[in-house]
């Protein structure tokens, strides 16, 4: 018997030790303490403070540039193979849901070529389906694994493109999510500890940064009727309009007839960084990979005396002319402040968004609200667990030091248990721990209330003791398990908020078994210890 | 010390008047309910924007709601917050297309109503870290050449946690009192007054929602707490009887209609976090609705010639002290949550407060009473099917050991 209650006492100064451990480490100074607490019980935005984005990827869109690039391929191929055609375009789908009903349609195939032209699709289009609707059109849709192939990889790209960006402004504690399964539900979760300017993250994270260099065939235009004018109406083979971004003083629109494929892209980057010209202007200065530089290096030499247009997202920053050959490097002008240059050359290295996105969820919680709510946090939890603490002892005496102590220690596995899964404390989660501590209490005062009927009934001490701890059991365990059961529910299907309140709830329950019926008991046997037959309880 | 020394109350008996002050307040609940259109949901649920503001002077509610309602379609609430001069506006967000704007609709408006914009100054009052180091980097250069940018961060970093400190919580009154910051010597305050500004007000917090996520957030928390309830009525099933889970379920359901229904009644919003609280609540009520089944169950066997009524209210007799020892040490809690934390906690600690007293009376005068009138029925349609009746069917007891 005293050496069971020895094992005992041994597993639970053990536990307790580890739990300590788990929180506070092994610290040599206050200091030290006091990072490692933080450390370990970590707190979420809504208390601490910060921002919290969901991202939703416009899929489609790739699905658009991927048709926009196969369109362009195959005319190429057409062209080769010298096959005559009325029209090539493709739909326009507005939704993610619509991303795969993608298609591109090819219409007035000379008869004859018909067998080339499908050859040349089976060939070169393996990835597009090819259906033939009527005599000599056709239309080609993405095949199922491809489009979900897509799908999976826009958002991955993207990701990975907001990670940059994210580690490019510096959120050190940042972390960026996908939110549910790539193909059906693209959402990415954005959460930055901290960050005091989230308008401005969220236009860095929004901008699509596409960066193209592309030559100019004519122009400037006053407007795109102007333009089209020129060339009677409809635009030579291989170009588009481009209008000019808008710029303080500017006066009226201006466009020119570019290139439609561009010299060198963004991908072609290497480095860029704010810089200032020589009137102290801010601009976005970029260096080319050495392949696109010599590329660039050769096309520039070839074309000197022509113009060059820099664009970014589709509209012109720049035209300029070629003055002589340039190697590997580029300006962007027009920055109205040192901070849009440097916003911009960190979106430009970090590389351009497959596909746009759109925020569907904002939440911030500014440094002083976050304060707030912790300081008023502690405060109502210090106050309540007093409150408990005092009625217990007042009520049940001794025994109610022991629920105490079990109510202390329910708490600390509680918060290792947390600290040790890496889990996040928020308000949901510390609703878990409400509730939780409500169970601490009612455990013990169930095994208190029935120690005392069975005194009432004439047993003796320790007969009491077993009996009540027995029979309470019993409940404990219902409605316990009942609980549980309810949280394997909420976790399975409920949001977030309801996840973390679920996980607390079951972490401080399985914690609670084991203080208020193993640790309690234990306190017990060993303040009984050594008497015989011990008359008298305190409870 | 001991509250209840062997009571003999008959619960049973005095039913009635609890069942219907219970019916009253369901029926007001869900008439509010049925009235208003459905629970006032909040952003979470229904998409939108909340923007925290403090300001220097008691706000002007009228002008804030005139100001917005020119800029953003839909409903705007301000709601002040009690001691505070701090207001939390709500618009609605009701297209998938204005979640783009919706954020520099609600900041310029409230710029332009009611900023102060002092030349070239800096407000420091919604200044960034970055903006005010990038506003004070050369002044404080031209007064104390030894700091260097490490130096100037760390001021900076100081000032601001100064001003977002309590009682300041993000609003700075005046410069002067900068000078108690560390670091902070009476040159710099003298660089802080010809470079920054303190503005009339803060945003402290800022949350969008757009309307389809909310859809999808709404029904998502409806399916998890009704599936919950489920998973309980099934484990109670199998560990007592099909009745004595109903009985509990409904005596859950009865709180959470109620609680919601005061919700409508006192016309406060549903966010995500009162839906945890009301998860909470539906653990309370029936943590003790099972305290009193399980008593029941236990007592059955030893009692065959007692009526079930009898049993059940020795039952809610012998747990009497436990009932109430439980439920009061947790509502002091929720009481201190409520009195005590704060503004951001304060839906989540009401519909505590309110939960845990209707789901203790519930377990007794409700869940009770269901399940002798279950148990009553099932009796009937037994003996209406002209099978032997037992007066007392036994429950089942499975002992876990």
């Amino acid at each position: 018997m005293d050496k069971n209650l020895k094992t005992k006492a041994i597993v639970i100064v053990a536990t307790i030790l580890i739990c300590i451990y788990g929180i506070i480490g092994l610290p040599k100074s206050k200091a030290e303490l006091d990072r490692n607490v933080a450390e370990s019980i970590k707190l979420g935005l809504d208390l601490r403070g910060g921002s919290q984005l969901v991202l939703q990827v416009q899929v489609q869109d790739a699905f658009k540039a991927d048709a926009d690039q196969n369109i362009e391929r195959l005319k190429d191929e057409m062209q080769k193979a010298a096959i005559a055609y009325a029209s090539i375009d493709r739909n326009d789908p507005a939704t993610i849901e619509e991303a795969d009903t993608i298609e591109i349609n090819i219409k007035g195939i000379p008869v004859d070529k018909t067998s080339a032209f499908r050859e040349i699709l089976t060939q070169k289009f393996s990835t597009w389906q090819m259906a033939n609707v009527g005599s000599d059109a056709y239309r080609l849709t993405m095949n199922n694994t491809e489009s979900l192939a897509m799908r999976r990889d826009t958002v991955t790209r993207s990701m990975r493109t907001i990670e940059q960006r994210i580690n490019g402004l510096g959120l050190a504690e940042a972390t960026v999510q996908q939110r549910g399964n790539g193909e059906t539900n693209p959402e990415i979760l954005v959460q930055m500890p901290g960050v005091d300017d989230p308008a401005r993250v969220k236009a860095i994270l929004q901008a699509a940064a596409m960066l193209e260099i592309v030559e100019v065939k004519d122009g400037p235009f006053p407007s795109e009727e102007a333009l089209r004018a020129k060339s009677g109406g409809i635009l030579p083979l291989g170009t588009r309009p481009i209008q000019q971004a808008a710029r303080l003083g500017d006066q009226g629109e201006s466009w020119y007839l570019a290139n439609r494929t561009a010299v060198v892209t963004g991908r072609d980057l290497r480095n860029a960084r704010p810089s200032q010209d020589q009137f102290g202007k801010w601009e976005t200065s970029f260096v080319l990979s050495p392949d696109a530089g010599r590329r660039f290096g050769r096309y520039t030499e070839a074309n000197v005396g022509n113009k060059l247009a820099v664009l970014l997202d589709g509209k012109a920053r720049s035209v300029a002319v070629i003055n002589s050959k340039i190697e590997d490097s580029g300006v962007i002008t027009g920055a109205p402040s040192q901070q849009e240059a440097s916003d911009l050359a960190l979106v430009l290295t970090s590389g351009s968004l497959p596909a746009g996105v759109v925020y569907l969820e904002e939440r911030t919680v500014g440094p002083s609200l976050g304060a707030d709510s912790i300081r008023d946090g502690l405060i109502a939890g210090a106050v309540g667990v007093s409150a408990v603490i005092l009625v217990m002892l007042v009520y049940y005496k001794k025994a109610g030091i022991n629920a105490v102590l079990a109510l202390i220690l329910n708490a600390v596995i509680l918060i290792a248990a947390l600290a040790y899964l890496g889990a996040v404390l928020t308000l949901p989660g510390i609703a878990g721990i409400i509730l939780t501590i409500g169970m601490a209490v009612d455990s013990n005062v169930l095994i208190f209330e029935r120690i005392r009927e069975e005194l009432k009934q004439g047993k003796a001490v320790m007969a009491a003791i077993d009996a009540g701890f027995g029979k309470a059991w019993l409940t404990i365990i219902d409605t316990h398990v009942t609980t549980i059961v309810s949280c394997a529910f909420l976790f399975i299907f409920g949001t977030t908020a309801v996840k973390g309140f679920a996980i607390t709830l079951v972490i401080g329950l399985l914690a609670n078994v084991f203080t208020a019926v193993f640790v309690s008991r234990t306190i017990f046997d060993w303040e009984l210890r050594g008497k015989q037959q011990p008359t008298t309880l305190s409870i | 010390m001991e509250i209840f020394k062997n009571t003999n109350f008959d619960f049973l008996g005095k039913k009635m008047p609890f069942i219907i002050a219970s019916l009253v307040l369901t029926v007001v609940g869900v008439g509010s309910l049925v009235v208003k259109g459905g629970p006032k949901y909040g952003i979470d649920f229904k998409g939108g924007t909340v923007t925290t503001v403090r300001f220097q002077q008691t706000p002007n509610e009228d002008q804030i709601r005139q100001a917005l309602g020119a800029k953003i379609p839909g409903e705007i609430v301000v709601q002040q917050v009690t001691g505070q001069n701090e207001v939390i506006i709500s618009t609605d967000l009701r297209d998938e297309k204005e979640l783009n704007e919706a954020r520099a609709a609600v900041f310029d408006t409230l710029k332009s109503t009611f900023g102060s914009a002092q030349g070239d100054k800096l407000d420091i009052n919604t200044a960034t870290q970055a903006q005010l180091a990038d506003q004070i980097r050369g002044p404080v250069a031209g007064v104390a050449a030894s700091v260097t940018e490490q130096d100037l961060q760390e001021m900076v970093k100081n000032i601001l946690a100064y001003r977002d400190a309590a009682p300041r919580s993000g609003l700075l009154g005046n410069l002067d009192s900068l000078s108690g910051v560390s670091g902070i010597t009476p040159e710099v305050v003298n660089v802080l007054k010809q470079q920054t500004y303190t503005g009339p007000y803060t945003i402290r917090g800022f949350d969008l929602v757009g309307p389809r996520v909310g859809k999808e957030l709404q029904s998502q928390a409806i399916n998890a707490t009704l599936l919950a309830l489920a998973g309980m009525l099934i484990y109670i099933a199998f560990r007592f009887e099909f009745i004595y889970g109903l009985a509990a379920v409904i005596a859950v359901f009865h709180d959470v209609i109620i609680t919601v229904g005061i919700f409508s009644l006192l016309d406060k919003e549903i966010s995500l976090t009162v839906i945890a609280a009301l998860l909470t609540l539906v653990g309370f009520s029936m943590n003790d609705t099972i305290v009193i089944f399980d008593r029941i169950r236990e007592n059955l066997p030893q009692m065959r010639r007692e009526t079930l009524d009898n049993v059940v209210n020795l039952s809610i007799n012998q747990t009497l002290s436990r009932t109430v020892l439980t439920s009061g040490l947790t509502f002091l809690t929720a009481l201190a949550l409520w009195l005590f934390g704060g503004q951001v906690l304060n839906g989540f600690a009401f519909a505590l407060v309110a939960g845990i007293i209707f789901g203790t009376y519930s377990s007794i005068f409700i869940a009770a009473p269901i399940l002798l009138y279950l148990r009553e029925w099932m009796e009937k349609r037994r003996k209406g099917n002209a099978a032997p009746a037992a007066a007392v069917t036994p429950v089942k007891t499975k002992a876990v050991k």
